[in-house]
């Protein structure tokens, strides 16, 4: 793989910028709220704005290589280094995590949830973007791991201690589970490391040798990254701790879950589990399309059950994370550049819907759908925020969702060689019956909560989006309808990425 | 001129996104002029392409103009590209003519709606995806007006969503159909895999040439049907439509008579040449479902009350008409009939829009009667309307359902006569319309006390600018059949201007015996829809007969309380099932393992007990077991 070494300054401090930040608060009075949002807001600005002279000066025409690139010793006596660069691939997930970040701080502004501790909610939110924007950067895998790592924490700590009734259950439920996934991935990871000769942690050396390494041994290392990363997709069977963690987590946690998180489990597989173990992926690949599909028609009719708008939501992610993983399985380049467009596009839509959902409660006091209603006669602008991004889930062409299904769906037609067509035809048939589901769920909920009349919540709570919401969400729908229009905006940087990752299965 | 095509969308698209920013401020009525002005506007260029066109040769009539590079991914390439071709045109005429009139027509009937300039958005994105799915050059550029079209179709349904009826017809309409889009989207895939592009051009050669097997054509082909029936309300997703006339009228008229059901037909046009190649099960199949559609919902139509929901069941069945035209290879005359159904359906939804208007939101025609004193051009204009669908000479109607029959018989004698028993029931049930409407005895006062906030209750005319297009309508619906007339071939404008397009697939009837004998054939379709007319005067204006109006039919055979409880029983039970599943058996994995781990945990700790005498007695029963091991082994390599 080619490599780009200018500006390798860029990546270091767009991802390590935020820890500043957190160095600035720690000093800052706890007090001053003023003060610690003023401080958060500046680093998540800052950052964005190094994420804009990355996007500059990424060169476009060489997508598909390594770019600024850095390198030096890190832990020289399990020979892993401190080894960071973005491609195409990385790109859009590292740039999404800065501005879902920046977004997330500014509705923070207006919304500190309750027990308030501003201080302390910001200091977690960056520490949390210093870990995912670090796992998209890092080609080393203990690299990796230690950011990936990181993320947990402050995650548990914003749902254990800002968040619903039951947050120390599901603050555990996710802590654990993600625990015990990554447990095992780390031991595949140092499975591949002496298997490879035990010289490289280095990720492009791994896709150079692993695929060395015997079949059967292959298959073993990739069940266990398989474990890491499909608890956090998550793939079902694989997806109970979501719901409950999105039900209580507070809004900013749920719209950080939904849009960056759990792309963290999907980016590993592309650009992990994939390129390092072809064989093993070859072996595996039609079982994860299965759990795949299986999850997409799972999701939405759990999604046709559920009461309470929030859980409705987090189940739907189920679903379209399926639509993700099947466009992975299938190794050819439509699938996976599908499957990254999936990921941005269900970042922007379900990272806005979890902020309408966190809006609708702060007004109505309540997310359960049955007491909900008429959204569009009293706050018309949220309700019609709400049928935008409901039709963008759904997949509405011309919007952003529907670049990550289609494609995916597509892909699985003819999937690589080696893989069974008839079983992901029927894939295919199957998927595109969950674009009928999702309909169905989608409207359902928009329904029952937009339209109708309002059920008697006339309080002076219930008022139309504010400013401090509209500068949140604005970069978000813009970004949904522009992708949607120009899928090439994402598709031309993906695509070099997705065919130099797919080399071992022939593109 | 054919290269500005791209204004044609563009145009409502730009009125759109106006009033999608400053609707609100542009206000009533000022945001329905602007939505008009941009829909007229797009019709004008829709006419010079049209001139365009005609001056050129007829081989050279299909100009392909590409806007951008839309997906370049791998061997995926498609363009967002624009196809100007007789068949396009024709479409984009009508979508923007009658477009235009009905929002001239809806600024006098949303008088005084609070979302006033919401409704005109609506209808200029709606008109916009319409004209990107009739001139996509492609599969997935039509895809993307076809679902455009579904979601503008969905928001208008449910407009008032006040009304639980409304918001519930909106979902079923989007999810009916996005059934029907699985179909389309499978076919794009087959299409793509076999041919390696989703344009109609490259489609419709490899099928002409023999490019790809039979099997893949005739996958094409049914697919690309299935989505038909869910967009053109065809059996079995027909039941959608009768409940989206919870929409405002002129979004009847316009989106669910005229325009966005006929997609259905217009895509089986497009895809022609892969019709004709696949196997024979395929046509036949499609012209049974039309025949069996137009029956089904004309029989629905004799027994329906809400003068909305007769023309609802009605443009089912003229639909149905089209398809059996399609099935049975005659392009032309679907087409011809799709134009004549858009003028004279149009009529009768405006119509019946005026009265629902004057009747100050009354639908129920046994609270209507003697209405022709009252509103005396929309009765005049709907009685066009209505000999124009009842199939009397020389109006609109009779000609295209005509032509379709002739193709019929030459295909095939028992769908034939099954068409001329759907025609019977049109002419029947239009007729008992018109007479429980305009004529008879007023019924209305005996409602008036229902309507008592107005006093003295009187049933008034439109305004002006909702009669307008009313007549502009009623001319068309006279005067169109003169498109394709059927005395000589030189009175076949429309074939030959279709020409190019269909030549492929247009199945060829002269030397049958329905050619040769066609004045034989119309003649019959005069003595069925006089028969039918017939009918109707004795049972309710003469009243000699007895109205024949059964429960069966008035609940539209139960079809749709079939579905509904299917999907509120089985379906939601399933639903509720898989919930439990996720929280038990899945989670209960989970929370199990969780369980096990802090069992296991405590009974280990209870040995960490802090006794010394218990640490010692373990330890020394552990160097005895040790001890023992170790002998046993030395014993056993002894």
């Amino acid at each position: 793989m080619q490599m780009i070494r200018d500006n390798n300054w860029v990546l270091s401090v767009g991802t390590f910028l935020p820890m500043l930040g957190v160095i600035a608060l720690l000093v800052t009075p706890k007090a001053n709220e003023a003060a610690i949002k003023m401080v958060a807001l500046l680093t998540s600005v800052a950052t964005v704005i190094i994420g804009i002279f990355t996007l500059v000066n990424f060169d476009f025409d060489q997508a598909g290589a390594m770019q600024f690139v850095a390198q030096t010793d890190w832990i020289p006596v399990i020979k892993s280094t401190y080894f960071i660069g973005v491609d195409g691939i990385s790109l859009p997930l590292y740039l999404l995590s800065m501005v879902v970040t920046l977004l997330v701080v500014i509705y923070s502004l207006d919304h500190i949830p309750s027990p308030g501790n501003p201080k302390a909610f910001f200091i977690l939110m960056l520490i949390l973007q210093t870990g995912m924007a670090g796992t998209f950067i890092a080609q080393d895998l203990i690299l990796f791991f230690v950011f990936f790592e990181l993320v947990l924490l402050p995650m548990y700590f914003m749902i254990g201690v800002w968040g619903g009734e039951q947050r120390q259950y599901a603050s555990l439920k996710f802590f654990l589970y993600t625990m015990f996934g990554s447990a095992l991935m780390l031991v595949a990871f140092l499975a591949i490391f002496f298997k490879t000769g035990a010289e490289s942690f280095a990720i492009p050396y791994l896709v150079e040798n692993g695929g060395g390494i015997a079949k059967n041994v292959q298959v073993w290392i990739f069940a266990g990254m398989f474990i890491g990363f499909a608890v956090k997709v998550p793939m079902f069977p694989f997806h109970t701790w979501l719901p409950d963690a999105h039900t209580q987590a507070p809004t900013q946690g749920s719209v950080i879950l939904a849009a960056i998180l759990l792309k963290l489990g999907t980016y590993g597989f592309v650009r992990i589990a994939i390129p390092t173990l072809p064989d093993a992926a070859i072996e595996w690949a039609p079982w994860i399309g299965g759990l795949a599909v299986v999850g997409i028609i799972y999701g939405a009719f759990g999604c046709l059950a559920q009461t309470d708008m929030k859980r409705l939501i987090a189940f739907s992610s189920v679903a379209h994370m399926g639509f993700v993983m099947l466009g992975i399985s299938t190794l050819t380049s439509f699938g996976v550049n599908a499957a990254v467009f999936g990921m941005v596009a269900h970042g922007l839509i379900t990272g806005m819907l979890f902020f309408i959902a966190g809006s609708v409660k702060e007004r109505y006091h309540t997310l359960e759908i049955a007491k909900l209603g008429g959204m569009l006669t009293q706050v018309p602008r949220l309700g019609w925020i709400l049928g935008l991004c409901s039709m963008a889930s759904l997949g509405l062409p011309g919007l952003a969702g529907f670049w990550g299904e289609f494609p995916a769906i597509l892909s699985a037609y003819n999937p690589a060689d080696g893989l069974n067509v008839s079983v992901y035809r029927t894939y295919m048939v199957i998927a595109a019956l969950g674009t009928v589901f999702a309909a169905a769920y989608l409207l359902w909920l928009y329904q029952r909560t937009a339209f109708g009349t309002p059920k008697g919540h006339d309080h002076h709570d219930v008022h139309d989006v504010t400013t401090y919401e509209w500068v949140a969400w604005l970069p978000l729908l813009v970004a949904i309808v522009a992708f949607g229009v120009v899928p090439n905006l994402l598709f031309g940087v993906i695509d070099p990425a997705v065919q130099e990752t797919l080399r071992a299965f022939g593109g | 001129m054919v290269d500005f095509v791209w204004l044609v969308p563009f145009l409502p698209l730009i009125g759109g996104v106006v009033l999608m920013v400053f609707g609100s401020r542009i206000g009533e009525p000022r945001a329905g002029w602007l939505a008009t002005l941009v829909t007229a506007t797009s019709f004008l260029v829709t006419v010079a392409v049209y001139f365009d066109l005609l001056g050129m040769p007829s081989e050279e009539r299909s100009h392909v103009v590409t806007l951008f590079q839309w997906i370049p991914v791998g061997a995926l390439q498609i363009d967002f590209a624009l196809l100007a071709d007789p068949l396009s045109i024709t479409m984009a005429l009508f979508v923007t003519g009658i477009g235009s009139l009905i929002h001239l027509y809806a600024i006098g009937y949303m008088h005084g709606d609070p979302k006033f300039s919401k409704f005109f958005l609506y209808l200029n994105l709606f008109v916009f995806s319409m004209l990107m799915l009739v001139l996509g050059e492609n599969l997935l550029v039509t895809f993307l007006g076809w679902e455009g079209v579904g979601a503008c179709s969905y928001f208008l349904i449910s407009f008032w969503h006040t009304r639980n009826s409304a918001a519930v017809a909106g979902k079923k309409a989007f999810v009916t159909n996005r059934i029907g889009d699985w179909g389309v989207m499978t076919a794009m895939f087959v299409a793509f895999s076999a041919v390696g592009s989703v344009s109609y051009k490259a489609i419709n050669d490899a099928a002409h040439e023999g490019a790809m097997s039979q099997t893949a054509i005739s996958a094409i082909a049914i697919l690309l049907f299935v989505g038909a029936c869910g967009k053109s309300a065809q059996l079995p997703l027909y039941f959608w439509l009768p409940d989206a006339m919870e929409g405002p009228t002129p979004v009847s008229a316009l989106i669910h008579a005229a325009t966005m059901v006929t997609a259905g037909v217009f895509l089986m046009t497009r895809v022609g040449p892969v019709l004709a190649e696949s196997y024979g099960w395929v046509p036949d199949t499609i012209a049974i479902v039309g025949a069996a559609t137009a029956l089904f919902a004309a029989s629905i139509a004799v027994a329906q009350h809400d003068i909305k929901r007769v023309l609802a069941y009605s443009t089912v069945s003229q639909l149905g008409f089209m398809f059996l035209a399609i099935g049975s290879g005659a392009y032309v005359a679907a087409i011809f009939h799709m134009v004549t159904h858009a003028f004279f359906k149009a009529l009768l939804f405006l119509g019946s829009g005026s009265v629902i208007h004057g009747m100050h939101h009354e639908q129920d025609m046994r609270k209507m009667g003697a209405l022709r004193t009252a509103m005396p051009v929309t009765a005049f204009t709907f009685i066009i309307g209505w000999l124009a669908i009842a199939g009397v000479p020389p109006f609109a109607g009779f000609w295209s359902k005509d032509e379709i029959l002739l193709y019929v018989y030459a295909d095939n004698r028992l769908l034939y006569a099954i068409g001329m028993l759907a025609a019977l029931l049109t002419a029947y049930y239009m007729t008992r319309q018109v007479i429980m409407v305009f004529f008879g005895e007023a019924r209305w006062h005996d409602a008036a006390s229902e309507h008592g906030a107005h006093g003295d209750f009187r049933p008034h005319e439109s305004p002006k600018v909702m009669l307008i297009p009313l007549m502009v309508l009623a001319v068309l619906s006279v005067v169109g059949g003169a498109m394709q007339l059927p005395f000589s071939k030189d009175l076949h404008f429309l074939e030959h201007w279709l020409e190019p397009v269909v030549e492929e697939a247009e199945r060829s009837i002269s030397g049958t015996w329905a050619y040769d004998n066609k004045y034989v054939l119309l003649l019959a379709a005069i003595v069925v829809a006089a028969a039918g007319i017939a009918l109707a005067l004795a049972v309710y204006a003469r009243r000699r007969l007895p109205a024949i109006e059964p429960k069966a039919l008035e609940n539209a055979w139960w079809y749709d309380a079939t579905v509904a409880r299917l999907v509120g029983g089985p379906g939601a039970a399933t639903f509720r099932g898989i919930t439990r599943f996720d929280s038990q058996v899945v989670d209960g994995a989970v929370n199990g393992a969780a369980a096990l781990a802090r069992g296991v945990g405590s009974q280990v700790r209870r040995s960490q007990s802090g006794f010394v005498r218990a640490y010692a007695v373990i330890l020394s029963l552990g160097t005895v077991v040790l001890l023992a091991w170790f002998v046993w082994r030395g014993w056993l390599a002894s």
